[in-house]
């Protein structure tokens, strides 16, 4: 009897290997579902791919706005993660729900847009302060600068440089939250968490900074 | 840390493959789709409340396992479940060999919950402990059906 049952299983997992057509068939019932949430709003979190002069960035948002912009080079399953834990964890990649937010970094990085008109999800900005110092900076004008003891002292602590310093570098929504405009009061850079070199390029973008030779 | 659920987005691309073997085996590939979007747009809505250490795989398929029997009620016609939906039109490539062909009809003759036992099992590759929680039963249950079902389908397979 058991040898015969071994006919059986093999006849049966013989059916189950999955072959190609199986696993294009899932994907594109699976690309079905994602679309039908999106539309029907099932989903908390739509995140997609954008491209930019920096590398595909990975953007997400939820119904209240932009939740996420994430550099490149930052992990994408911790980017998810992380949103997953600390937001939702129903996320699915979804285009259409960027589209106004892609178009709006497209037009920003050709140097055709001055203000982002989107509206932000902060639920990414640890405590009360760190939502203030973001909050001023996002009131920057495209072209301007302020220090980080001037964004401290407008988020109402002035002696909370270092403190704000730390707010900007874990900024949830770099170049639309332009953290990339505080600097130094004594004129340097400071620092920038999509790295220096990209602060420099959007500032030297918005006539900041006179481009180096 | 403690485990956390991964994104949807993550938890869909994993098991969409194990989903869609499983349904087209149970319900056939012409109702395979609706069962599988079904199947997922459900666990979609209750995933936010799902225990953080649940065995996501049985979760799904137990999901699944109920669309199938669904569509198993409402069917208005019977359709053939093979392993392959390509089988559909019972001429394209990749159709079950012809020697499979009547053991997947005789899977479709199963009583239901030893069909699920068997899919569950081959198809999906799960533990007994795995297609229990998934039909509903005691591990001890899934193991009779599991085996009444092979006793079964043995007597349609040439030794």
């Amino acid at each position: 009897m058991s040898s015969q049952n071994h006919v059986v299983e093999r006849a049966l997992r013989r059916g189950a290997r999955s072959s190609d057509r199986h696993e294009d068939r899932a994907a594109e019932a699976a690309r079905r579902v994602v679309a039908h949430a999106a539309e029907e709003g099932l989903a908390d979190v739509v995140y997609a791919p954008v491209e930019s002069p920096f590398g595909d960035l990975l953007l997400a948002a939820t119904g209240r706005g932009l939740l996420r912009v994430a550099f490149p080079e930052e992990d994408a399953d911790s980017v998810l993660d992380r949103i997953s834990r600390r937001v939702s964890p129903r996320i699915v990649e979804a285009p259409a729900g960027l589209e106004r937010a892609r178009r709006e970094l497209d037009e920003y990085f050709a140097g055709s847009r001055r203000r982002f008109d989107l509206t932000l999800d902060w639920s990414l900005v640890g405590g009360p302060f760190g939502r203030k110092v973001l909050h001023v900076t996002s009131e920057i004008p495209y072209g301007g600068v302020l220090s980080y003891r001037e964004v401290a002292t407008d988020a109402g602590s002035p002696r909370g440089s270092r403190a704000a310093g730390n707010a900007l570098g874990s900024n949830p929504i770099p170049i639309v939250v332009p953290c990339h405009r505080v600097l130094h009061s004594g004129g340097g850079l400071g620092g920038y968490g999509g790295g220096l070199d990209r602060k420099r390029w959007l500032l030297e973008l918005e006539g900041a900074l006179t481009p180096r030779l | 840390m403690s485990r956390q659920l991964p994104p949807f987005q993550r938890f869909l691309d994993t098991h969409r493959d194990v989903v869609w073997r499983f349904l087209v085996s149970a319900v056939g590939p012409v109702e395979a789709d609706d069962c599988f979007q079904e199947t997922f747009i459900a666990a979609l809505r209750a995933y936010p409340r799902l225990r953080e250490d649940s065995n996501l795989r049985a979760w799904v398929l137990t999901i699944a396992h109920r669309k199938a029997l669904d569509a198993h009620r409402g069917r208005s016609r019977r359709a053939l479940p093979v392993a392959d939906p390509a089988a559909v039109d019972g001429r394209a490539q990749g159709a079950p060999h012809p020697r499979d062909e009547a053991l997947w009809e005789a899977v479709h003759e199963l009583p239901v919950r030893q069909r699920s036992a068997v899919v569950l099992r081959y198809i999906a590759d799960l533990p007994h402990r795995d297609i229990a929680a998934a039909i509903g039963c005691t591990e001890e249950a899934a193991r009779r059906s599991l085996h009444e079902g092979l006793t079964t389908l043995r007597k349609v397979v040439p030794a």
